[in-house]
């Protein structure tokens, strides 16, 4: 086949709505395109280890503790089901790890804010998993099979992520009135940048459609943060908090919620790396790579030297 | 009665909690992705065992009377439940309690230091504790045995997992036998109290609860022995051994882990989270 007629078969995939496989052909850009959000989406599971871990060792009780564990750890999972499926896209991991430390892949500015209370743990499972969900449940049909096929598995285990966090602050919602005071404290910092999560306005987002005819995206910014607000208000009312958001109302003609625009200039600051916590968290991930070398150095010799034996004693 | 099983749970439970807690804090910071995994995975085991204990001494102290409640805590937030006349949970356990009050070893509130540190101290530990969850087994209290059952396919895993890991450390390069061996040199002395029976466990051992702790040890040499020559290490000689922690004298360590642990119900006493 030449490359024209390699490139009228992926085409014809993309018209059909078939999936794409490693070992298929396919244009440089959309090889590219996926090991840079693959990557970036890895790179999220293993920096939004960090907010949460913070919370571990002084969970409130036993069964948080654990549920919190648990579910940090299943953070890291979806990391490696990730970094897999962007391997089979023919970069390696040590790869993917120096072009985080490098800053030259990135990862979710969500995590660059600071987890301050218990009830950010609450707030985080709530509307940043509950953001992410929206963003990643259509990427479950995604043109790349084995990024298509790691989101099934990660979407299930992120809706059962967000009913705990919206677990933890029904709590807190039925709990004390610090306690409420705690939860509500908690929305009014992670409300905006959960909107953020979405991405900039349509007008302003550069790779929409493009993305759309690859499927790696199958809905605007603005479309889903539409749906997410209109989901999240009615939580937000049964928990009896309140959304901080002046210009929130009902918009009977158009059957959706009106919002204020969230504060972009921080969006865009934070992509810069002056969020609170950017330089923070890439140098925590730093120490744990460089802390860890002579482990991995170890684990590699000793393997080495395990099979320099067996073809020893095979000989 | 009671108040000797009531301890003697709790040292099991503490060394479970307090090992559990150390191994937590490597979560996010591994040296690799799937050991990062791991070593929360057997964080979570730990957690889990120390609950099915302290909801077993939770209901066996909720059956003392009020004076002899009273009097098994030095923790006035517990003496104030028992005031109140309210019964009193595994969290109460856990988050209530101070220093000296808890009964873990010193070995397992040892900061985690490194990854050579933090495998040493749980190939010391995951050893004797799977050679006693093994005697646990036929303990004469059923609740102690069926805890133990449910638990040693995980220590098992525990014990492997830490073995190997001394093993690969070890027997790696010149850097990681270094430093493996520094920390099995400096851990050493705290392995000895795993295996000292305090009164406490020679109640145990005379109500056939308990199992004698001596026994285990030439066992514990034995398994430990082996694998440290199979990872190419010097094994240390049996010099003098800290004691303490299972009668509630610490290391200055443990403070702080209590402190950490229990932030939340210290500042904000008496609410369901």
């Amino acid at each position: 086949m030449t490359v024209h007629s390699f490139q009228e078969h992926f085409d014809e995939k993309m018209d059909k709505d078939q999936a794409i496989e490693a070992k298929d052909w396919m244009p440089d850009d959309y090889r590219k395109t996926l090991i840079r959000q693959i990557a970036q989406h890895a790179h999220s599971e293993i920096v939004g280890m960090l907010p949460e871990g913070n919370w571990i060792t002084r969970a409130p009780n036993l069964r948080r503790k654990a549920i919190l564990l648990a579910k940090v750890q299943d953070e890291a999972g979806h990391g490696l089901y990730l970094y897999s499926a962007a391997e089979s896209l023919g970069i390696s991991r040590d790869d993917m790890m120096e072009q985080l430390h490098s800053g030259k892949q990135k990862y979710s500015s969500i995590f660059n804010y600071p987890t301050i209370s218990w009830a950010d743990m609450g707030a985080v499972g709530w509307l940043v998993d509950g953001a992410a969900i929206m963003n990643q449940v259509p990427l479950c049909r995604t043109s790349y099979g084995p990024y298509a096929r790691a989101m099934v598995r990660i979407c299930k285990e992120e809706s059962f992520h967000q009913r705990q966090g919206y677990e933890i602050m029904l709590t807190l919602a039925n709990g004390t009135e610090m306690q409420k005071k705690m939860a509500q404290d908690s929305l009014n910092r992670w409300w905006w940048p959960s909107l953020m999560m979405f991405g900039p306005p349509d007008a302003d987002s550069p790779h929409t459609e493009q993305s759309m005819r690859w499927r790696i995206k199958r809905f605007t910014n603005d479309e889903l943060r539409q749906r997410f607000v209109d989901v999240t208000v009615e939580q937000a009312r049964i928990l009896g908090l309140t959304i901080p958001d002046k210009d929130l109302k009902w918009n009977e003609a158009t059957g959706h919620y009106d919002f204020g625009t969230p504060d972009w200039n921080e969006f865009y600051n934070i992509l810069k790396g002056n969020g609170p916590c950017n330089k923070e968290r890439l140098d925590v991930r730093r120490k744990a790579w460089e802390e860890g070398q002579w482990v991995r150095e170890a684990a590699l010799a000793y393997s080495d030297k395990r099979r320099q034996r067996k073809e020893k004693k095979a000989a | 009665m009671s108040k000797e099983l009531i301890k003697y749970t709790l040292q099991i439970a503490d060394n479970a909690l307090v090992i559990g807690h150390r191994l937590s804090e490597w979560c996010g910071h591994g040296p690799v992705l799937e050991q990062d995994i791991a070593i929360t995975n057997m964080a979570l085991d730990h957690l889990g065992q120390a609950r099915n204990l302290y909801q077993y001494a939770a209901s066996l102290f909720n059956e003392l009377a009020p004076d002899e409640q009273m009097q098994l805590f030095a923790s006035t937030a517990l003496q104030n439940k028992v005031a109140e006349g309210k019964p009193i949970d595994e969290d109460d356990l856990a988050y209530l309690r101070d220093s000296w009050d808890f009964y873990n070893t010193m070995l397992v509130e040892m900061p985690n230091n490194d990854w050579a540190y933090t495998i040493a101290r749980s190939f010391i530990y995951d050893t004797y504790n799977h050679l006693f969850y093994t005697k646990l087994l036929s303990s004469a209290d059923e609740s102690l045995a069926a805890i133990a059952e449910k638990s040693l396919k995980e220590v098992d895993y525990h014990m492997r997992w830490s073995s190997e890991w001394v093993i690969r450390l070890g027997d790696g390069t010149e850097e990681s036998t270094r430093r493996m061996q520094a920390t099995i040199n400096d851990l050493w002395a705290y392995s000895g109290e795993l295996m000292i029976m305090n009164d406490t466990d020679k109640w145990a051992l005379q109500h056939n609860i308990g199992t004698d702790l001596e026994q285990i040890r030439a066992d514990w040499k034995l398994r430990t022995s082996a694998v440290l020559n199979e990872a190419t290490l010097q094994i240390p000689a049996d010099g003098w051994m800290h004691t303490g922690g299972k009668n509630g004298r610490h290391t200055e360590h443990l403070g702080y882990v209590l402190a950490e642990l229990q932030f939340m119900q210290r500042a904000y006493p008496g609410m369901a989270w």
